[in-house]
């Protein structure tokens, strides 16, 4: 019997302040030297169980596998698994995780890692579940404002959009608000405000300064991060309600006038209307960097998870 | 109403009117072996009515997990007519298959053999979430 790991992934808070300093560094260490790398994972297998589609993540961690000299195999909807045959969960992992030395999963429930780490051989990363936590996004925009700023304490973030069930916007504050000197312009319409239990159990809870506002421009000057999100469709039971405020925060050049000239504009991506497409030759526009971010970001996590750095 | 006093046995006292038929099946008296009496809207000096549970049998009972329904309950612990304990009770850190999740959208909603887990988040306010999905566990889903 193999020994049972216990290292995974499934939650941001489960990785210190320190962990994610060191993750970061060796993502900066991985873009510099990237054929220091590329032989890291040699003889090592990624599983990517993705019980619902998402091309782009799914795609973002099988480059960082083969990047590393690693192997991926997987599948990348439920129809291809075995839980349409009624199978469960954790029987789905127990068999997997003899298959491979990591897992990536994406699942439509809530807490669906945590069942699966628990019968899994190997770690488990979580690469999305429900509406809960997208640790991977989080890491990729911390390394992304990282690089962008040179520091993640001293800044003001301002997050605009879909702050109720934006599940990157959740993750963000959390990993944010363990920095010093962190303040956030949160701006929203009052139909999409952040939940109450965030502004109570972290902002108050860790005295984060925060404003609450509808305005995008109103303080725009004091930003030094923009972060856009998505209104997501599946959230809204009633179509009018998503028609009416789609579309209610569009980011383009006159939105900018009073912006920071090192203000840096984030998205989680795939936006929609949110940003402007005027905007993504501003030097200020991150987002695609962000993206990239993310392979590297994941390798260093692999890496870790691994343990063969 | 006259109900019979117990020679052993427990009195659980001080119970919210309407909360005792909650807790008769949280502690599963319906499963056991013994004569059992519920009794609602008895005048009470302390909180004006309340409800009664008396269980005829010193019985094992892991009494805390009711704490989540009525935290001011007092066990009292009868023995040869006479009450020779009184307990008050602590809320609980875990529930294990105490309430149900009422996120649609968890893994518990789906998966099967799964124990119903919460953790005590908010002792103050009594406020649990859901070990998988971390939802607050709603009054109305518990027992
Ligand atoms: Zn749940």
């Amino acid at each position: 019997m193999r020994e049972k790991k216990k290292k995974n992934l499934i939650d941001i808070k489960d990785l210190s302040v320190k962990e994610i300093d060191d993750l970061i560094k060796v993502a900066n260490d991985i873009i510099e030297h990237k054929e220091k790398y590329s032989h890291k994972c040699d003889g090592k297998i990624l599983a990517t169980l993705f019980f619902e589609p998402s091309t782009r993540t799914r795609l973002s961690f099988e480059s960082a596998m083969l990047r590393l000299g690693g192997k991926v195999l997987g599948f990348s909807d439920s129809a291809s698994s075995s839980t349409t045959k009624g199978e469960t969960l954790a029987d789905t992992v127990c068999v997997v995780s003899g298959y491979a030395d990591i897992i990536v999963m994406r699942h439509p429930k809530e807490g669906a890692p945590v069942v699966a780490s628990k019968r899994s051989l190997v770690p488990i990363i979580n690469a999305g579940d429900g509406g809960h936590n997208h640790p991977t996004q989080t890491l990729t925009d911390l390394l992304t404002i990282s690089r962008e700023k040179g520091r993640l304490d001293n800044l003001t973030i301002g997050l605009c959009g879909d702050l109720k069930f934006g599940r990157t916007i959740h993750s963000l504050i959390t990993a944010m608000s363990r920095y010093k000197n962190i303040k956030f312009i949160l701006i929203s319409p009052d139909e999409l405000k952040l939940p109450e239990y965030v502004i109570t159990e972290v902002l108050e809870k860790n005295h984060i300064e925060y404003i609450e506002t509808n305005s995008m421009e109103e303080y725009m000057n004091e930003l030094d991060v923009l972060y856009m999100t998505r209104v997501q469709k599946e959230r809204f039971l009633n179509e009018a309600e998503y028609v009416r405020l789609k579309d209610y925060y569009i980011l383009d050049k006159s939105k900018l006038e009073t912006a920071k000239e090192d203000l840096c504009i984030l998205h989680p991506l795939p936006r929609v209307n949110e940003i402007s497409t005027e905007i993504d030759d501003d030097k200020r526009a991150k987002y695609f960097e962000q993206a990239y971010n993310g392979v590297y970001i994941r390798m260093a996590l692999i890496l870790k998870l691994l343990e063969v750095l | 109403m006259v109900v019979e006093a117990i020679k052993n046995g427990y009195v659980i006292d001080h119970i919210t009117v309407g909360n005792a038929i909650k807790i008769y099946h949280l502690l599963g008296l319906d499963n056991i072996d013994c004569e059992v009496a519920l009794i609602s809207y008895v005048k009470s000096k302390k909180m004006g009515r309340k409800d009664l549970l008396k269980i005829g049998k010193l019985i094992d009972i892991v009494f805390d997990k009711i704490a989540v329904i009525d935290p001011d309950i007092t066990i009292n612990i009868v023995k040869n007519s006479k009450i020779i304990e009184k307990k008050q009770l602590e809320i609980p850190e875990k529930l294990i298959n105490v309430g149900i999740c009422n996120n649609p959208r968890c893994i518990t909603s789906s998966e099967r053999n799964l124990d119903q887990i919460f953790h005590l988040v908010d002792r103050k306010n009594k406020i649990y979430r859901c070990h998988y999905c971390e939802a607050i566990l709603e009054n109305s889903k518990i027992a």
